[in-house]
């Protein structure tokens, strides 16, 4: 038997500044390995972002490739590669009126297509943030910053994707709601602390500390591997 | 005939016409509107484009060929392409070359079926019949393109992080992109909708007013105007979901990704 491919392997993934010259993102290779957690930390506008949406193949490149377990993922592919590797933005949109309908709406893409809601563990899952069954009705717009954070979170996990990409989840969040946040990604981790994996960028150290695992920095498009 | 009971317009009788117009510039002095000279200004230009109007037309109707009615379908074609950008707040590399061609196919298209299928036109150049119903699609069809375009972008600019979000979650481009286009075709079908609803209520409709002018059956009339209705409404709907399609491709890469920094917005 072989070893268990990278979940995701970068190599050497490049961006061009389109107003002018340099790298937005500079040749960034990274492997993000089954059971990883890695928090990226770097300066504001150093590319953090660009790289975890360029994991999720949100943006496109001008340079390099991205293997998924082992293999480039095809054009056609792309969404299936999103189901199984899911960016979260700093600030989710939660696109519906309340919050059932927001933690149901992906089950409306033909990606998972033969899934359902799992309206039981959302509650289970609720529970053991300390919030109840009532929330589920909550208007989305009536949300504070960390329960937004904690509903685009739920959406994202139940639909047991192998990493999480999490772009500065709890940058806006009050010190409770971020290990509410935390917690969430936390206990998703342990269900199958071997096959999943997270990256995460955070500002904070102290959270990057908490999450344990590897800490990259990134600067001016580049990574400083100091892991 | 029709011909019967049509009065013709000379010089004089349209010179007593205008002195309403220099009643409503004289009105513009007195409660100083500052409005004659564009009055006058607009005027005039009614006068040169419908005269100069008329001529291409005369010279076509005498000519009477298939090519010269196609040229100036083309002509009038390609100004319509040009006047639906013009109007549009959001725009993006393509955006004329996408307008021209979907103003392009969809009024062709309509205005061969009301040739061909419609009223039969023997033969199908007619210039009579091919030159009136074309402009009055291109016209409709040209709102209905603008509307849509500028909705279809508005919406995904301020849908930003709905659109990526959707995308993150395994959307594929056309999933993601679903939500702007119908907002762009409702929104391109609405004013024709609209005019249908109160048609005849309200006013008399152009065309039928034309006609009934020419001596036409009022009931005759009427389906010619229904007719045109039912044309300019396929010809807005297909236009707007055309140029929202092209738009589409434009912003969504192959690889299910949005580019909103391709949507500038005209200042």
């Amino acid at each position: 038997m072989q070893a268990a491919p990278s979940q995701i392997e970068a190599r050497g993934l490049a961006r061009r500044n389109p107003d002018g010259g340099g790298w937005l993102l500079d040749h960034v290779s990274l492997r993000v390995a089954p059971g990883a957690r890695i928090a990226v930390s770097g300066p504001s506008g150093s590319g953090k972002t660009l790289l975890l949406r360029a994991l999720a193949m949100l943006d496109p490149v001008d340079e390099g490739e991205l293997l998924f377990e082992g293999r480039p993922v095809r054009r056609e592919r792309i969404p299936d590669y999103r189901r199984r590797v899911i960016y979260l933005h700093q600030r989710p949109a939660l696109i519906e009126a309340r919050v059932e309908a927001a933690l149901r709406l992906p089950f409306a893409l033909r990606v998972h297509r033969g899934r359902s809601f799992d309206r039981r563990r959302i509650v289970r899952m609720l529970e053991d943030l300390g919030r109840e069954e009532g929330f589920l009705g909550k208007p989305v717009d009536a949300l504070s910053g960390g329960e937004s954070q904690l509903v685009a979170l739920l959406r994202a996990v139940q639909l047991d994707p192998s990493v999480l990409l999490l772009d500065e989840p709890t940058a806006a969040l009050d010190p409770e709601a971020s290990r509410a946040v935390e917690r969430l990604a936390d206990d998703w981790l342990a269900e199958q602390p071997e096959t999943r994996a997270v990256v995460w960028v955070t500002h904070d150290a102290r959270q990057a500390e908490r999450m344990g695992g590897r800490v990259l920095r990134i600067d001016k498009g580049k990574i400083d591997d100091a892991g | 005939m029709p011909d019967d009971a049509y009065i013709n317009l000379d010089f004089l009788k349209l010179a007593v016409a205008a002195l309403l117009i220099v009643l409503s510039a004289t009105i513009s002095l007195l409660l100083r509107l500052g409005l004659e000279r564009r009055l006058l200004l607009a005027a005039a230009r009614t006068v040169v484009q419908l005269m100069l109007l008329g001529l291409v037309l005369k010279w076509i109707f005498d000519h009477d060929q298939w090519y010269f009615v196609l040229a100036l379908g083309a002509a009038m074609t390609l100004v319509a392409g040009w006047a639906a950008v013009r109007r549009v707040e959001r725009r993006y590399a393509g955006l004329l070359l996408d307008s021209v061609l979907a103003i392009w196919v969809t009024s062709w298209c309509v205005t061969a079926v009301a040739l061909f299928g419609v009223v039969r036109v023997e033969p199908w150049f007619l210039p009579q019949y091919a030159i009136p119903l074309l402009g009055m699609i291109l016209h409709n069809t040209l709102n209905g393109i603008s509307l849509g375009m500028d909705r279809f972008a508005a919406e995904l600019a301020g849908k930003r992080a709905e659109v990526e979000t959707l995308l993150a979650l395994g959307a594929t481009r056309w999933e993601a992109a679903r939500g702007a286009m119908q907002a762009a075709v409702r929104t391109g079908m609405i004013p024709t909708i609209n005019t249908m609803m109160v048609i005849g209520i309200v006013s008399i409709p152009g065309m039928m007013t034309g006609q009934l002018l020419a001596g036409v059956d009022p009931f005759q009339a009427g389906m010619y105007q229904m007719m045109i209705m039912f044309l300019i409404a396929g010809g807005a709907t297909l236009g707007t979901v055309g140029v929202a399609l092209l738009g589409y491709r434009r912003l969504f890469t192959a690889e299910h990704q949005f580019c909103p920094g391709r949507i500038l917005r005209r200042d």
